[in-house]
């Protein structure tokens, strides 16, 4: 199974370069583009059939090491 | 006074930290591998600066998680003073040995240059040997020193007298919540702090306002 885990500033969180980016496209002519969150997506593989075992293994690594949860929030997707 | 120095891939401060705990103390510390099991017996561990892992994930995270970690966590949480200077200091937040966390600075850049500071909270085996309000000035070398957490977190650590060291509100180089530039656990046996007092122990580096907190160290420990 494959999964992919998206970790992002949770909200009032500053984000100096989501900021930076906005700033660079508003520079590109992009003057409709307002604010700018920057995130990471993970994508992982795992040896594990059953979706409900998974995810909450999933859950579990992003509680521990792939999201730092004072500052981001995580969404996980499966693909079988 | 016996100190250990953890080094981890990336370590850029390690061998500072190291000259200046054998100056100051007059013994050598103990120089110990992130992959290894336990820290020696030691009365002070130092989690030095640098770029550990790569800053991969977040800085600080993946050192949180290697192996010496364990037994690090194991020694503070039975009373040894463990000290986290910089990248250290995102370790140990990152460890939850220390609350909150280190951000990007809001400026962008990395600054490095001596910064102003202000005591704030000498009652602790770090800080012993200054006096309540008095300036100091370290160097900082850091992309990610700005400190947050939420209000309760920020309101607890100041009702407790657990902010150490604030930067002089007219020199936060990184736009650290309520100006904190180091703060102590509750059991006031673990400090984390962004400036570098182990590059301000000696005249030819521009400051020596560093020494007293490894000497507040000899003072309680030794």
């Amino acid at each position: 199974m494959k999964a992919r885990v998206f970790v992002t500033l949770k909200n009032g969180v500053l984000d100096p370069q989501g900021k930076a980016i906005g700033h660079a496209l508003n520079n590109l002519g992009f003057g409709m583009v307002g604010d700018v969150r920057q995130g990471k997506v993970i994508d992982i593989e795992l040896a594990e059939a059953n979706e409900v075992k998974a995810r909450a293994d999933l859950k579990d690594m992003c509680e521990k090491l792939l999201a730092n949860t004072i500052i981001e929030k995580y969404e996980i997707e499966l693909k079988a | 006074m016996k100190s250990a120095v953890i080094v981890f891939p990336a370590s850029n401060c390690d061998r500072d930290a190291a000259t200046a705990l054998e100056q100051i103390t007059g013994s050598k510390p103990a120089m110990v591998w992130h992959g290894d099991a336990d820290v020696p017996d030691a009365d002070l561990i130092v989690l030095p600066g640098g770029f550990s892992y790569g800053d991969y994930l977040r800085c600080g995270a993946m050192a949180a998680q290697s192996r010496i970690m364990r037994d690090v966590k194991d020694k503070a949480n039975k009373g040894v003073a463990v000290l986290g200077i910089c990248n250290g200091f995102q370790i140990l937040t990152e460890a939850g040995l220390l609350p909150g966390v280190l951000l990007r600075n809001t400026g962008l850049k990395f600054v490095c240059r001596p910064v102003e500071m202000v005591v704030e909270e000498s009652q602790s085996a770090f800080t012993r040997a200054y006096q309540n309000g008095e300036r100091v000035r370290f160097p900082v070398a850091h992309g990610e020193g700005n400190y947050f957490a939420d209000d309760a977190t920020l309101d607890r650590l100041e009702g407790e007298n657990r902010v150490a060291f604030r930067y002089a509100p007219s020199d936060n180089p990184n736009g650290a919540a309520r100006n904190i530039a180091g703060i102590l656990n509750e059991r006031r046996n673990v400090l984390g702090l962004m400036p570098h007092p182990e590059r301000a122990c000696d005249p030819r580096l521009g400051s020596t306002t560093g020494r007293p907190l490894f000497e507040s160290l000899i003072e309680s420990l030794a």
